[in-house]
């Protein structure tokens, strides 16, 4: 099998995972991040001395909780870096830059940014390099634009490295909401294909397990108590019976079904096992275990609307209480 | 098998933070280091007696960090020592405890901090729970569309009356009340007002659901020689396990899962229980909706099938019943969700260290913690004793 | 410190993997795994239900899919229920969970699993989510960038060179031609492009979805199980600081550590499976675990030829196990990594009983 010859009559389609996480700080990351929206970078000094920019809230070597805030240099000295020829859509710079590690001047460890240069010719080891600041600043680590290759200058006046810090800052930044989006490519896989392309003709096909013989719906793959393919297609329903159910009366956030309803267990007939759906065509409170129910389509839909009573007698709880 | 080699296994720290809605005072790290720094003060022990660091939490899209253990190693002195990391849905709390025993019963580690956190206010833990996913339907309702047509089924298989739900949302809340690190202090909670609430998922009412809150919990287990040093009295493990199985399949039974009873079944071997209702003090166990309580007291063997609730009904899992049940005020007062199993396995803990302060269950020598999660699939209990066991 | 400690003898006693593809959009994650299942059972003639403990090894985000160990659970064949767990983690740490619980006595048997699926998202965008979010995850720093950061501290040091390192590329390549499951073989694969200089295409790992399974039994049941069983005479792994710039990028003392505590220094290994995903990290490797010039590197071809995220750790383990199988080698040792740039790390030690 190849991935080529594979890729035809495969379901794709995109899924977007995206959210604004919302993130609080704790008072070291505070600090820092408030400083640099004041264009000041601060580190942090562990009981033997060493200054950490960025400040961390834990000394890695001695795991003491570090709150000994000190005031450093915003030019400092590469320790190493990388050439980035294609940067890629969320780096701090949109054109051709370089990843560094920079030793902030009054610091013994690095921070990790971006150096605007050139090209990689202009870049090395052990260059001097200043930060350069974001023009708009909302205290978070991209305040800090980028470094650039040069000496310092740009910072109001000296800076008094290695001096304590005094928390002169008003208005600290308590958090930050960080922004992350990945765009992923999503395949449902052989079984759920077959389910899916088989729903766009309004039929609901399963997989029986060859072992245990039960049917499968939707078909995930694998019979989850034998541990092995499903194989052959059976179809199901199209009519079924509700096993169990909840009256919904809370608007679930994206949904746009009016509240009250009822969100079902339905074991369509011939299947090993109950789906979901909700049920419509009768008033909510009338709804009962041991309903028959039957489908409805919309227009376009690529699942039931809901499922509606079929009128028969309810089903004798006996028939179905291994389904539930 | 044999399992006679194995080293005893104590509990000799406990700590936790105060569980809330949203902890703005801290990052992540800040969060889980709270709650080690407590667990080491209780055992007395600094970061260098720890040899190793298991940390669990439930899904990394909760706080939107991929595997944070590598960023939390430094904030849990786990730097130059080994670290794992857990996952196995709601139940991870108590894996993870379980996971760090084992280090210690197979003598591979002397004395071992375990943690499980999550800070939900990072994100929106339904907006986790529920990526939507290409060609899928979507899910038609919100957390507990997924729990209440399982409480119907109990409800019908037992004929258990409509208000027994709200009787242990009673229960827990007020159980709250005694506990300094509970999120919800529902003061002047009354049976009336928990009957009033808005009926979500019908039958499940706004009362008897779990909040969602930021968390950790931590724990320090150590070996024979670790609890001779502790200078609180220890609790020792007696029996642990862990159960799964699948998701959805034909057969399966959501009301009681037939995982829970393996893995009960296989504690109780261990501990030497053979009437968990008459031998077993105190019982911390996973009730993210009310009506769990009755359905796990049938699962774990202390009600016949089908009569559960009338143990809740009579009182019996009242704080001074005979078989008290979450006297932390359990989940539906406290649910950092990652560490919610690891709170029950604490909890557990202090009741027969005799710590558990306010909500201590007087003269408690064994307890039960229970933790379970996935589609009610993944299982994971400890008991834990007042002796060392076998003496 | 004297290793007093756990006392069974725990073996590998099958590995088993599934061919390393680009893509494997025609397969879920479970329709991946099973096959995999089956066939590691099979090469011990156990059946699914006589497997005394599970433990797997993957990662929601690689795929966007909370709980995707849940659904691979289903080939597992989980019923009657079973005791089993899951790492969020390469499958290397869960097979170190599942020889925690042999060694505990509650196991003689155990199934091991790891897999992962990287085709679906730009993986390169994912890892960077593993990373500190305050400071870090905000500026996006791919894994290739912060691989190449370590590889020019190391080009600094003057401990390698580009050259160096197109060579470890190149003979990983050609190694892997004697590797059906491999994604990337021969000597057809060409060096490249900066991806990000100075690293090359060929110095990074393809993208790519795949599978592994590992059997570890106990003592005399290993002996019954397998002809040559792969003793596992000492396992352990080690973290460091996340931060890069609180790291000397060009050492692994976690590796170094991890090995000392597996015994790897107490006599000289024949063969090293290493969990290099870019030739620079094979560079910090050779050195942290003291490996000279007689030590059969890769065989397999490593990382560089098949990389399926959250399983090759696990498949280093394998594939050295499968060497002692066979009778090639009698003392390997296998690596396994997860973090940016080698920050936690695994050292197993496997051995044969010669003939």
């Amino acid at each position: 099998m190849t991935a080529a010859a594979s890729s035809a009559g495969v379901l794709r389609a995109p899924l977007v995972v995206e959210f604004p996480f919302t993130r609080s700080l704790g008072p070291v990351q505070s600090a820092f991040l408030t400083g640099l929206r004041e264009r000041v970078v601060l580190g942090v000094r562990t009981s033997d001395g060493r200054v950490m920019v960025p400040p961390v809230e834990y000394d890695p070597r001695t795991a003491e909780e570090i709150r000994d805030l000190v005031e450093v240099g915003a030019t400092g000295t590469v320790t190493t870096w990388a050439w980035n020829g294609a940067p890629r859509p969320q780096q701090p710079l949109a054109t051709p830059f370089a990843w560094v590690l920079v030793k902030l001047d009054g610091a013994d460890t690095a921070i990790l940014h971006a150096l605007d240069a050139p090209g990689p010719e202009a870049v090395r080891s052990g260059m001097r390099v200043r930060v350069r600041w974001a023009g708009e600043r909302t205290g978070a680590i991209t305040d800090i634009a980028c470094f650039e290759p040069g000496e310092g200058g740009e910072e109001p006046g000296a800076p008094a490295q290695g001096a304590a810090y005094d928390g002169r800052f008003g208005d600290p930044v308590t958090g930050i909401v960080a922004e992350a989006r990945l765009d992923y490519t999503y395949s449902p896989g052989r079984a759920q294909t077959a389910y899916i392309n088989a729903l766009s003709e309004r039929k609901t096909v399963g997989e029986r397990c060859p072992s245990c013989h039960k049917v499968y719906v939707p078909p995930r793959g694998a019979c989850p108590t034998c541990g092995v393919a499903t194989t052959d297609r059976v179809e199901v329903g199209p009519a079924g019976t509700v096993t169990t159910y909840c009256i919904v009366n809370i608007k679930a956030k994206g949904l746009d079904i009016e509240v009250p309803y009822v969100y079902a267990h339905i074991a369509l007939d011939g299947a090993g096992l109950a789906l979901h759906g909700r049920i419509g065509g009768i008033p909510y409170d009338q709804v009962r275990m041991g309903l028959r129910v039957e489908p409805v389509w919309t227009e376009g839909g690529r699942y039931p609307d809901h499922y509606r009573p079929t009128g028969e007698p309810d089903a004798d709880y006996d028939a179905y209480k291994e389904l539930i | 098998m044999s399992t006679s080699g194995k080293e005893p296994v104590a509990v000799v720290g406990i700590g936790q933070t105060k569980h809330v809605a949203a902890r703005h005072d801290v990052s992540i790290a800040g969060l889980v280091r709270e709650a080690a720094a407590r667990a080491l003060a209780d055992a007395e022990l600094t970061w260098a007696d720890i040899d190793a660091v298991v940390i669990g939490k439930a899904p990394d899209f909760f706080e939107g960090v991929m595997m944070p253990e590598l960023y939390l190693a430094d904030a849990l002195g786990a730097v130059g020592k080994p670290m794992l990391r857990v996952h196995t849905a709601g139940s991870v709390g108590g894996s993870t405890a379980l996971v760090a025993s084992n280090l210690v019963a197979a003598r591979v580690h002397r004395t071992v901090l375990t943690l499980a956190f999550e800070k939900q206010s990072e994100s929106n833990a339904m907006w986790g729970l529920s990526l939507p996913v290409p060609f899928q339907q979507p899910l038609l309702a919100g957390a507990g569309g997924f729990f209440a047509p399982h409480v119907r089924a109990y409800m019908r298989r037992t004929g258990a009356p409509d208000a027994v739900g709200s009787l242990v949302a009673y229960k827990d809340r007020r159980n709250a009340l005694k506990n300094p690190y509970a999120h919800l202090h529902e003061h002047g909670i009354t049976l009336e007002k928990v009957q009033a609430s808005p009926m979500l998922w019908d039958p499940i009412r706004y009362s008897e659901t779990c909040p969602s809150s930021d968390g950790a919990c931590a724990m320090v287990l150590t070996d024979r020689a670790g609890a001779a040093r502790s200078p609180r009295p220890p609790a020792w493990l007696h029996g642990g396990a862990m159960r799964s199985e699948p998701t959805l399949f034909a057969g399966k039974d959501f009301v009681s899962p037939q995982a829970g009873k393996d893995c009960a079944a296989d504690v109780y071997r261990q501990a030497g229980i053979t009437d968990p209702r008459r031998e077993i003090d105190a019982v911390e166990m996973y009730v993210p909706f009310s009506w769990y309580e009755p359905m796990w007291l049938e699962n774990l063997g202390f009600a016949e099938e089908g009569e559960g609730w009338k143990l809740t009904e009579a009182g019996v899992t009242e704080l001074d019943g005979d078989l008290p049940v979450n006297p932390s005020g359990g989940v539906l007062s406290t649910n950092p969700i990652g560490a919610s199993g690891m709170i029950r396995f604490a909890e557990a803990a202090l009741q027969v260290r005799g710590q558990a302060g306010e909500h201590q269950i007087p003269d408690a020598r064994r307890a039960l913690g229970h933790a379970y999660g996935g589609g009610a699939q993944f299982f994971a209990m400890w008991l834990v004793g007042a002796e060392e066991p076998g003496r | 410190m004297p290793r007093t400690g756990p006392a069974r003898e725990v073996a590998v006693v099958a590995f088993a993997q599934s061919d390393h593809l680009r893509r494997t959009d025609e397969l879920s994650e479970v329709e991946m795994v099973m096959p995999v299942l089956h066939q590691v059972l099979d090469r011990t003639g156990l059946k699914a239900k006589e497997i005394g403990f599970t433990c797997s090894g993957s990662s929601d985000y690689l795929a966007g899919r909370a709980f995707s160990f849940t659904m691979t659970l289903d080939g597992v064949g989980a019923w009657p229920p079973i005791s089993e767990s899951h790492v969020e983690m390469d499958g290397a740490w869960a097979l170190y969970e599942a020889w925690v619980k042999i060694q505990t006595g509650e196991a003689d048997t155990t199934l091991v699993y790891a897999y992962g699926k990287s085709s679906p998202g730009p993986v390169r965008d994912v890892l960077t989510r593993q990373l500190d979010p305050y400071y870090l995850a905000p500026l996006w720093p791919d894994s290739v960038a912060l691989a190449a950061l370590q590889a020019q501290a190391l080009i600094d040091a003057g401990e390698t060179d580009e050259r160096a390192l197109a060579a470890i590329g190149a003979r990983s390549r050609a190694a892997a031609g004697a590797n059906p499951h491999a994604q990337l073989s021969g000597d057809a694969v060409p060096q490249g492009d900066y991806q990000v200089a100075p690293l090359r295409t060929g110095d990074c790992p393809p993208i790519g979805d795949g599978a592994a399974a590992v059997i570890l039994a106990a003592g005399d049941t290993a002996r019954r199980l397998c002809a040559r069983p792969a003793w596992i005479t000492g396992i352990d792994h080690r973290i460091e600081a996340h931060g890069l710039g609180l790291r000397d990028l060009t050492d692994s003392p976690s590796t170094r550590l991890a090995a000392e505590r597996a015994g790897v220094f107490e006599r000289p290994v024949d063969t090293a499976e290493l969990h290099a995903p870019f030739s620079s990290q094979e560079v910090v490797l050779r050195k942290a675990l003291g490996l000279g010039a007689d030590v059969l590197v890769n065989p397999s071809g490593g990382a560089l030829a098949a990389n399926p995220i959250m399983a090759a750790g696990l498949i280093r383990i394998g594939e050295a196990a499968a060497r002692i199988h066979s009778g090639a080698s009698d003392r390997a040792v296998a690596h396994a990594t997860s973090g940016p740039c080698l920050q936690q790390n695994l050292v197993a030690v496997l051995e044969g009983e010669r003939a």
